[in-house]
């Protein structure tokens, strides 16, 4: 797609396709599915409207709702604790659920795991790219859309849009996931800018509203004039950018409608992919696969179409680092090094799938925070 | 402010059944009085339970739905009622740790984080252990250690409201936020494991070196352990010098130490046999369910277990059917939230209530002479 | 910015002290009141989030944020009223049951509260204080809520209505003395009653202002423990409403630490940093008392004296 195709209108307009292609699908899973009837089950760690990780999972549940014959019991602000053990037996066992899906990192060990043993005929799908083909059941599963490819292009966009060369990233916990979308956003601002630098504040949790206002007050006073985050709810940060007059992208759903004058763009889940290549194969009566992982070239990541704070410029770059990731360049070329101790942790150029890059624990040089 | 001390039901036992008078009615005379205390709070549940009814009925739900769902997901069948003694089980614990406490005349609410720091403790000494010792007595062990440390971190609460007057339910509070600070902090720093990147905790127990289940059933042994150290700790409070001399203190700080008790060891005793019981609640949390400390052990269990205890009259015989009710609502909520399509607020709306309702029952006693025997009835 | 590190801290430090502490200002002063009379009400929490949710809410349907302080006072004071009333029943334990209208407050605010996520309220306005400086920092520091004076201003006329006027010394007897208020002719419970309803209010306010000013946003983690951190400034404020607001702007300005100082690149520990109001405050409070001082202010009647 070009820069002038991907205006809202057209954005629009292919989704209206879509929708009626989908529809088109919709007729034979229907059919296909009139014989026997599927309930899927489905566990949030939060809210389902929190605007956010659990908003995406839920925005895509909502269109398997649609589909003639699988019917949906959600349960949301499940712990992860045994209570969601618990919470995903009674779907099986009361409502007759055939296929659960598990939407946060902390449900799978060990309780998915220890209820696939249990329950051989019910598909659990988690998602999170833990499943283990040598370790564990095979009607376990995991499904995971690398968002820090959408990261990356915030961090291309931000990069030319940035004056003074400061982004900041608001963060829940270091981990894995987390520290790479701070890495990518850095790799994807220098890529265009080379004297970005991503500064970011941990909060300790993912949910915690006033420090998450306050840590996007003090990088503003700090300087940064983007700022982007990964918290389970990204609305607070988002205004608080907004508020302070400094430029936002966003994470996990959409929240351009919050910041009509900073927004650049954001980094959004593409659920929907996954959630209906179930829907199709369980209709057709095919296994689904234990391992679904990817990025732009498997459509799981999309980036929130372009805000006003976007300029011609990073339009550009942006929607040619799609088009790189589609083709999948990779992000992590190295030598890299990290921010504390100064010693090389990518030697080589990874492919952006490759489970190297799962156990990230370090954030690289040019990032200014720290892990503990 | 009430005109009842700190701890409803402290002084109550020293005037109860001990002091009547040997007679032939003794028995049912006793029995009167002490059907007061089951009556009334079933009557304040039932209460309870109709005021949440007339507000389902208004935002347009059944109660009658609502009941049965509580009833089907928390009691009604096997899976049902297996779920609900497995999360009663954390409950009892915290629960003792609010109790105890009471007794000697102090409410407090660290509960959460002695279970945090117990859980964690008890995770971290199993690190060098495992592979080499076995695991019967490495569990020994962790447990020993979670309780240890959880008995500290609220025996730090009772000291400072000895020493130095600090009100207790305000410490025991932040320490609990403290708690679970350090926790978080060794967690996903020092003592990270490194083989799951997503979830910082500490090094994973194995199956090989967690609690099992009691056989037959899917319920840990936790809530066995839990029963037993409730019957232990009533047996303490009510049958020994120690209890007798902090239920004193309880009811009378100025009498008891006029009377030379060594109130200051006594608070200090009662607040880490508290913290002991939620550390052990910790220890189970992580040997049992989780196998490894992360920062899923703050789930909750030390806030509802006030609850519990409140509910209880801080009863210890008493905590574990509460912690059984609790627990049931607490199972049924998924199925609320799937079938009524009720937010999962709802049981924390009716768990509110119980206890508001319950609390202002505290009134009625004493009022009804129904429950007096025959002689002081014809005097009242 | 161009600024050195240090200076970054201290302005956050400021920005913080404004911000954060008006809620607290708003529930501390509240409470102050109640425990003046002799009661504790800890339930404040749930009303702080119940205020936050119905300020939100009542200001997305009216479309003016202010009325959406006033229904949040309101229903604050309902809750303040429930708590007050039950509590003046004979026997019933006033520390029990503010856990209980914590509880509950806090399940009907996020009960009700669920459609209101989503939707964009309107919001109070701050007053620019800072026009005059050329640092956007110190610009955004100096944003104030007019909520933040009407809190000073709440705070002077408490202090000066219980030292001066007639209701004052009415509910400083009541709190110091429940005998001698009956023998003047006081009924010991109404003043309790309307005490507790009046921290109720401010609670509710203090909850607003979260919701409409700053985060400025209503969701289910909006509070974390802040109603209880509240009641705890009140005993180290030992009572004085003015020192209640002293006690709020340094709560404040903890709060703002954490953040800060990762942001000028002192990013080790970040865990403890977050805990600093907690570790401060216990810490003051460990300062302060005595074993035989802690009763020098405090108003005779509070149990959690006794």
């Amino acid at each position: 797609m070009t820069a002038s195709e991907l205006t809202r209108r057209n954005l629009l307009k292919s989704a209206a396709l879509g929708a009626a292609a989908a529809t088109l699908d919709l007729g034979a899973i229907s059919r296909a599915l009139a014989a026997k009837d599927l309930t899927v089950g489905v566990v949030y760690v939060g809210a389902r409207d929190d605007f956010g990780w659990n908003q995406a999972h839920a925005v895509a549940i909502k269109s398997l709702k649609g589909v003639p014959g699988v019917k949906v019991v959600e349960e949301e602000n499940v712990p992860e604790t045994d209570a969601v053990s618990k919470s995903m037996e009674s779907m099986i066992n009361l409502d007759g659920a055939g296929l659960i899906l598990a939407t946060s990192f902390g449900y799978y060990k060990p309780f998915v795991l220890d209820l696939a043993r249990k329950y051989p005929d019910v598909e659990f799908r988690h998602a999170a790219p833990l499943w283990n083909k040598a370790t564990d059941p095979k009607n376990a599963g995991s499904y995971f859309g690398y968002l820090n490819q959408a990261h990356y292009v915030d961090g291309v966009a931000a990069g030319l849009c940035t004056k003074t060369n400061k982004i900041g990233f608001v963060a829940a916990k270091p981990i894995a996931s987390v520290l790479s979308n701070i890495n990518s956003v850095l790799l994807g601002a220098r890529s265009v800018n080379p004297k970005a630098t991503v500064r970011v504040i941990f909060t300790g949790d993912w949910s915690m509203p006033v420090r998450e206002a306050e840590s996007a007050n003090a990088l503003v006073d700090a300087g940064c004039d983007v700022i982007t985050c990964h918290v389970d709810g990204p609305k607070v940060v988002i205004e608080t950018a907004e508020k302070r007059g400094v430029m936002s992208c966003g994470h996990n759903a959409s929240q351009a409608p919050l910041a009509p004058k900073g927004f650049i763009t954001g980094a959004e889940y593409k659920w929907i992919t996954i959630y209906k290549g179930y829907a199709d194969d369980l209709a057709e009566g095919k296994p689904l696969p234990n391992f679904l992982a990817g990025g732009y070239e498997a459509d799981y990541v999309q980036n929130t179409p372009f805000g006003a704070a976007a300029t011609e410029p990073a339009k550009k770059a942006a929607l040619a680092a799609i088009a790189g990731l589609k083709a999948k360049k990779p992000i992590y070329v190295g030598p890299l090094k990290d921010n504390k101790t100064g010693k090389v942790v990518i030697d080589k150029t990874y492919d952006n799938l490759d489970p190297y890059l799962d156990k990230m624990d370090y954030l690289l040089e040019g990032v200014i925070g720290s892990t503990t | 402010m009430s005109n009842a001390p700190l701890a409803t039901g402290a002084p109550r036992e020293l005037v109860g059944p001990l002091a009547t008078p040997a007679a032939g009615s003794d028995f049912a005379a006793r029995l009167r009085a002490n059907s007061e205390y089951v009556v009334i709070p079933l009557l304040a549940l039932l209460i309870a339970t109709a005021l949440f009814g007339i507000f389902l009925l208004a935002i347009g739900k059944s109660p009658v739905d609502f009941i049965a769902y509580v009833w089907r997901g928390g009691f009604g069948t096997a899976f049902s009622l297996q779920n609900t003694l497995q999360r009663s089980a954390p409950l009892i614990l915290t629960a003792l740790a609010v109790a105890i406490p009471a007794r000697i005349g102090l409410i407090m609410i660290g509960g959460e984080g002695a279970l945090v720091l117990g859980g964690f403790a008890s995770a971290v000494v199993a690190i060098p252990m495992l592979g080499h010792v076995p695991p019967m007595p490495t569990l020994i062990l962790m447990a020993i250690v979670g309780m240890l440390v959880g008995g500290f971190w609220v025996g730090i609460a009772g000291f400072l409201r000895y020493a130095r007057g600090v009100n207790e339910t305000i410490s025991s509070l932040l320490l609990t936020y403290i708690g679970i600070a350090i926790m978080n902090f060794f967690v996903e720093g020092a003592l990270r494991d490194l083989s799951d990147p997503n979830k910082p905790s500490t090094k994973p127990l194995g199956k090989a070196y967690m609690v099992g289940t009691i056989p037959g059933t899917e319920v840990h042994w936790g809530i066995v352990f839990g029963a037993a150290l409730c019957v232990g700790l009533y047996i303490l409070m009510t049958r020994t010098t120690f209890g007798f001399a902090a239920r004193v203190t309880g009811g009378n700080f100025r009498a008891a130490l006029a009377q030379g008790l060594p109130v200051g060891r006594l608070i200090v005793a009662c607040s880490a046999i508290a913290g002991a019981c939620a550390g052990l609640a910790g220890f189970f949390e992580v040997a049992a369910i989780q196998g490894r400390a992360n920062a899923s052990l703050a789930a909750g269990y030390g806030f509802t277990g006030i609850l519990v205890s409140f509910l209880a009259r801080h009863n210890p015989l008493a905590i574990p059917p509460v912690a059984i009710l609790f627990g049931g609502l607490v199972a049924s909520g998924g199925l609320i939230q799937r079938r009524m399509g009720l937010p999962d607020a709802t049981v924390l709306v009716l768990q509110g209530l119980i206890f508001v309702v319950l609390l202002t029952s505290e009134t009625l006693y004493g009022r009804f002479s129904i429950f007096k025997p025959s002689g002081e009835r014809d005097r009242a | 910015m161009n600024e050195p590190a240090i200076l970054t801290v201290l302005i956050a430090m400021l920005g913080g002290a404004i911000r954060v502490s008006t809620p607290f200002m708003f529930v501390s002063l509240g409470e102050c009141l109640t425990e003046k009379s002799g009661r504790v009400n800890l339930g404040l929490e749930g009303t702080l989030v119940l205020g936050a949710m119905v300020a939100y809410a009542a200001s997305y349907h009216t479309g003016n944020p202010w009325l959406g302080v006033l229904a949040a006072g309101i229903a604050g004071s309902a809750l303040g009223a429930m708590h007050g009333s039950i509590c003046g029943l004979p026997r019933v334990n006033d520390v029990a049951v503010g856990i209980a209208m914590m509880l509950f407050g806090v399940g009907v605010a996020f009960f009700f509260g669920k459609p209101y996520i989503q939707p964009e309220a309107p919001r109070l306005a701050s007053i620019p204080l800072g026009f005059w400086s050329g640092s956007a920092s110190l610009k955004s520091a100096l944003q104030v809520n007019p909520l933040f004076f009407i809190g000073i201003a709440l705070a002077i006329v408490m202090a000066w209505a219980l030292r001066n006027t007639r209701s004052g010394l009415v509910v400083r007897t009541v709190g110091d003395s429940a005998a001698a208020a009956r023998a003047m002719g006081i009924s010991v419970n109404l003043v309790r009653l309307m005490t507790t309803t009046v921290g109720g209010f401010a609670a509710g306010v203090g909850g607003a202002f979260l919701s409409l000013s700053y985060p400025g946003s209503w969701n289910q983690g909006l509070s974390s423990g802040q109603g209880l951190m509240a009641v705890a400034l009140v005993i180290f404020a030992r009572w004085d409403p003015l020192r209640c607001i002293a006690a709020a702007l340094l709560f404040g300005a903890a709060g703002a630490i954490g953040p800060s100082l990762q942001a000028i690149g002192v990013t080790q520990g970040y865990y403890f940093f977050n805990a600093a109001p907690y570790i401060l405050t216990l810490g003051i409070m460990i300062a302060t008392s005595s074993a035989k001082h802690s009763a020098r202010d405090m108003p005779g009647e509070l149990s959690i004296a006794k």
